[in-house]
């Protein structure tokens, strides 16, 4: 196979993969908000919906939701805008789904002379494509409130949007100010970038050079209004239910509810995959770089057992503990923790063991690339994890600000400091020079 | 006139973001207690395991029986002339006994009007109407069936009932024909 054809279908799996991947953690988030929440508030969450006696710790639920948004009436409000209307919910999915194609998954690897990169499209203006696709999701808003003829939802599009269109400017000069820094809007220059430790004036610190320890305001910055954008509590005035039911998606049931819900969703995978690449080194792994995984694979491959196992071990713990927990319930739940974590996690480490036992101390030549991705690849799935968590945790630990409060953190405070931040950033970087 | 200070934030809470990680680290100990330690959480599992009901609980009727079967009410209408929901359908027809004068032919209560108020039980001379079933999750799929009849009402047995409930009745009778157990 000739080395443009490999690129070509590589760009083509890759752009499926990150298609793909948001709306497989939808599922995920969903679940995580109702364990999560229930969790915080000392109940057990949905335990019920169950496939022949499955009930994989409410993961079920998700598939009773589908079952019940299809099978709803799908209705269109008398005098709204049909075209805009229905056009309404498909551009939030479309435009959720996009901006994940410029993240790097992980390094490229060379496997048999062909080269492999993990990221779908590396723009040169990464950054900005995000930005742009991002604020293009402002216009479902928009739409769904005005085509659907009803006040509450026109008010609460209008408040949406109002909303999304200030915190992008303080979300844009947060980023700036890491622009500055790496000098590169190509994400993965950026992220290349990050495995190094930081150098200020000369001197090496013993910081890996991520974004939230160079810019710690913009991090904060970024974060408060990736919440904003994302329309999650405290910000989610969109659809403060005291005052207007649900807000810009009220007058949508059936499939088109289930794509704006998708999307919300979505969005919050994106922002958390955007925030991890930008501020938390990405697919780096802390204190080792690409070229340091590449030069020990036995290291690698010992961190990629013991990482294994404890995810197994802990993740089986839980689910051992909370099936336990919940009496009067027999049958294939008792073997749920077995089957789902011990078990799965058990195999995954003994095909580990057993495929490079078989190699013996010396690896074949694909094997440290493929393994460096490998842990790359947990390295960035554990930051995004992290920051899905932190947007459930958030949600429900803080109360909804007010509309006034909301307008004012975003125009009198947010943007003075990151206007602040800009300014400290070039100060800075001119003593550097 | 009177200057009232504003009582919010103040010093470091004003910053916001300090008090937002210390409701955060609260929620997260919630968090890590509950997954570690699921029993900690109080919670019934309410299909499979119920809560017993408190002693004064008004639940389900049901018609008290004297010791030959018959049902103690007279067909009096205290209680259908209680009732504020106008639930209770009776037509009266005459005792066989002589010492009874009335006897309920039909007895009927629409559970889906009762609202559960307790004035049938309260009205009530001979304790012949008591709610202490401890049913009080009523549900059917039709209309008709939520209509008790006085079979119904009547088909019951002293162990199922727990809840105590037992207001106290205008009139006490202690001898004679209709005199409570």
């Amino acid at each position: 196979m000739d080395n443009q054809l490999f690129t070509l279908i590589n760009i083509a799996v890759m752009t499926v993969v990150m298609w793909i991947t948001p709306l497989q953690f939808v599922p995920f988030m969903i679940w995580l908000e109702r364990k999560g929440s229930a969790i915080i508030q000392d109940r057990i969450g949905p335990n019920r919906a169950e496939i022949l006696g499955v009930r994989l710790f409410g993961m079920i639920h998700n598939f009773a939701d589908v079952v019940k948004l299809l099978n709803k009436e799908n209705i269109t409000p008398s005098g709204s805008n049909k075209f805009y209307y229905w056009l309404a919910p498909f551009w939030s999915m479309t435009v959720s789904l996009l901006p994940l194609l410029i993240i790097p998954l992980a390094a490229p690897i060379m496997v048999g002379g062909h080269n492999i990169v993990f990221q779908a499209a590396n723009f040169d203006v990464g950054i900005l494509y995000v930005l742009s696709i991002t604020s293009m999701g402002v216009f479902a808003v928009i739409l769904a409130g005005w085509a659907s003829n009803s006040k509450f939802s026109l008010l609460g599009g209008l408040r949406s949007s109002a909303q999304m269109i200030s915190y992008e400017l303080s979300m844009g000069l947060a980023i700036v100010g890491l622009l500055m820094v790496y000098q590169t809007t190509q994400v993965s220059a950026i992220v290349e970038n990050q495995g190094a430790l930081v150098t200020a004036w000369g001197h090496a610190l013993p910081l890996p050079n991520w974004g939230i320890f160079l810019q710690p305001f913009g991090f904060i910055l970024f974060l408060v209004a990736s919440f904003a954008e994302t329309n999650r509590n405290p910000f989610d005035l969109a659809e403060g239910e005291s005052e207007l039911v649900a807000g810009y998606h009220i007058e949508y049931s059936s499939v088109k509810f289930a794509l704006f819900f998708m999307a919300e969703y979505s969005n919050m995978v994106v922002a958390a995959f955007v925030i991890s690449t930008l501020f938390l080194g990405g697919y780096q792994v802390p204190y080792a770089p690409t070229e340091v995984l590449m030069a020990h694979p036995h290291g690698v491959l010992i961190a990629l057992c013991v990482l294994v196992a404890l995810k197994g071990g802990v993740l089986g713990y839980i689910f051992q503990v909370h099936g336990e927990r919940q009496e009067g319930l027999k049958g294939v739940r008792k073997a749920e923790p077995f089957f789902f974590a011990y078990l799965g996690y058990g195999l995954a480490l003994a095909a580990i063991v057993v495929l490079f036992l078989s190699f013996g101390w010396t690896l074949p030549d694909w094997a440290p690339g493929v393994m460096a991705a490998v842990l790359q690849l947990g390295a960035l799935l554990a930051k995004v994890f992290f920051f899905c968590w932190l947007f459930v945790w958030v949600r429900w630990t803080l109360p909804r600000f007010r509309y006034d409060q909301l307008m004012r953190l975003g125009w009198k405070v947010m943007l003075p400091l990151a206007l602040v931040n800009l300014l400290v950033t070039g100060l800075v970087l001119l003593t550097q020079k | 006139m009177k200057v009232v200070e504003r009582t919010g934030a103040q010093g470091a809470e004003k910053f916001y973001l300090i008090a937002v990680v210390q409701g955060l680290f609260l929620t997260l100990g919630h968090v890590i207690k509950n997954l570690f330690n699921p029993k900690r959480m109080s919670v019934v599992f309410y299909p499979e395991q119920k809560k017993a009901l408190p002693p004064a609980t008004r639940g389900r009727h049901r018609l008290m029986k004297r010791e030959d079967g018959t049902p103690r009410c007279t067909a009096c209408m205290l209680c259908a002339t209680a009732c504020p929901a106008e639930c209770i359908h009776i037509k009266a027809e005459e005792s066989p006994d002589p010492n009874i004068e009335k006897r309920p032919e039909k007895f009927d209560i629409d559970m889906l009007r009762c609202v559960f108020c307790g004035f049938c039980v309260e009205a009530c001379p001979l304790d012949a109407i008591r709610m202490d079933i401890p049913d009080v999750t009523i549900a059917d799929y039709t209309r008709e069936s939520l209509v008790y009849s006085k079979e119904f009402l009547m088909n019951h047995d002293n162990k199922d009932v727990v809840t105590g409930y037992n207001p106290p009745r205008p009139v006490q009778l202690t001898h004679g024909p209709h005199a409570r157990p």
